[in-house]
């Protein structure tokens, strides 16, 4: 099974070469998920073979620490302007999901397991389950959250006229964390270094701020 | 290669050690992220640095992959199918939504905030 799921993974590293603009992880997990389907696994059983790949995330955020040590100088230059849109960006993404949500009627486990959308997943899960939400769910909502920002990002930034590399960076990696930070690495190392950092920021943030939030609106 | 992987994996472990043993909010790889810093800043600081390349190399080479390491949680998608039908519109809208807001205002307040502070051509250094 294992295997399978390799098989298609390999696939999406083909495809990306392919198509530069299309969402690698997307076109993986649909792969993999149909492939899934097909055979008629459950989850679990996947998860087990491939929890080895899971668990690089965790390597990958220290891993992190290398960009940001390269580029020192430029990262200590910008550190006003990157705790302002820290705390404007971390609150907006949090406070318009949570709004709209509540607008929707959803119940406060699923509005609980939406506040850390914008976190990288392993931290997302443990907001979600510390505010009573639901920490699978919270998981396949930051990546669906990640996947929207890694697919919008570059279009939305050259909008707005944006072309600080700096400030998109961090914007791509504070709304859509890894898969923002993946994406802007694509698009440009400066880029994808602020986005690590944003990635970091947010997560201590967010696990401070979703309660707070979280408990005003409720 | 083994010896920069070690290291990561080492920082990673303090990490989460004091991540548990002191229970602060802070999530253990973040912590490792912050502890690898702080050791190759400290190693600039000595008198005959040490070479970083055995584990800036292993470093850079598993961030060149990071989008494929979000697929194993990415499936997960398929055992939440009935909650994200019950609240699929709902779902979409609000992550679609706070999901480009949250885009907008981060690159809008940090371009903002670094124009104000740095007239002084402090510009991004990539186009």
């Amino acid at each position: 099974m294992t295997l399978l799921a390799y098989v298609a993974a390999d696939r999406l590293s083909a495809m990306l070469r392919r198509h530069p603009l299309a969402n690698p992880v997307l076109i993986a997990v649909v792969l993999t998920a149909a492939l899934l389907g097909a055979t008629g696994t459950p989850y679990r059983t996947y998860f087990e073979g491939a929890q080895f790949v899971h668990f690089l995330i965790g390597p990958a955020t220290v891993a992190l620490a290398v960009p940001l040590y390269r580029n020192r100088q430029t990262v200590l230059r910008a550190i006003l302007p990157m705790g302002a849109a820290l705390l404007a960006g971390s609150l907006a993404a949090m406070l318009s999901a949570l709004l709209i949500g509540r607008a929707f009627g959803m119940p406060e486990a699923v509005l609980a397991s939406l506040a850390p959308k914008s976190v990288t997943a392993g931290v997302a899960m443990g907001i979600a389950e510390g505010l009573g939400g639901d920490a699978a769910l919270a998981a396949v909502l930051v990546i669906l959250t990640g996947a929207i920002g890694a697919v919008t990002v570059t279009p939305l930034m050259n909008g707005l006229r944006l072309k600080d590399m700096r400030a998109r960076g961090f914007a791509a990696g504070l709304a859509a964390h890894g898969l923002g930070t993946a994406r802007a690495f694509h698009v440009n190392p400066l880029a994808g270094t602020f986005a690590g950092i944003a990635l970091a920021l947010n997560a201590l943030l967010s696990a401070i701020l979703a309660p707070i939030v979280l408990r005003a609106l409720l | 290669m083994i010896p920069g992987v070690a290291l990561i994996l080492l920082c990673q472990l303090a990490g989460e050690a004091l991540a548990h043993g002191t229970g602060w909010p802070l999530p253990g790889p973040v912590l490792g992220m912050i502890l690898l810093l702080a050791l190759l800043l400290a190693n600039d600081a000595w008198p005959r640095p040490v070479e970083t390349g055995f584990v800036t190399a292993p470093a850079e080479g598993l961030l060149a992959n990071l989008s494929l390491l979000f697929v194993p949680a990415g499936v997960g998608v398929v055992g939440k199918l009935d909650v994200l039908s019950q609240y699929g519109l709902g779902l979409a809208v609000a992550l679609i939504a706070s999901t480009l807001i949250g885009l907008a205002v981060t690159a809008l307040v940090f371009a903002g905030v670094a124009r104000l502070m740095a007239p002084a051509g402090a510009k991004g250094d990539a186009a």
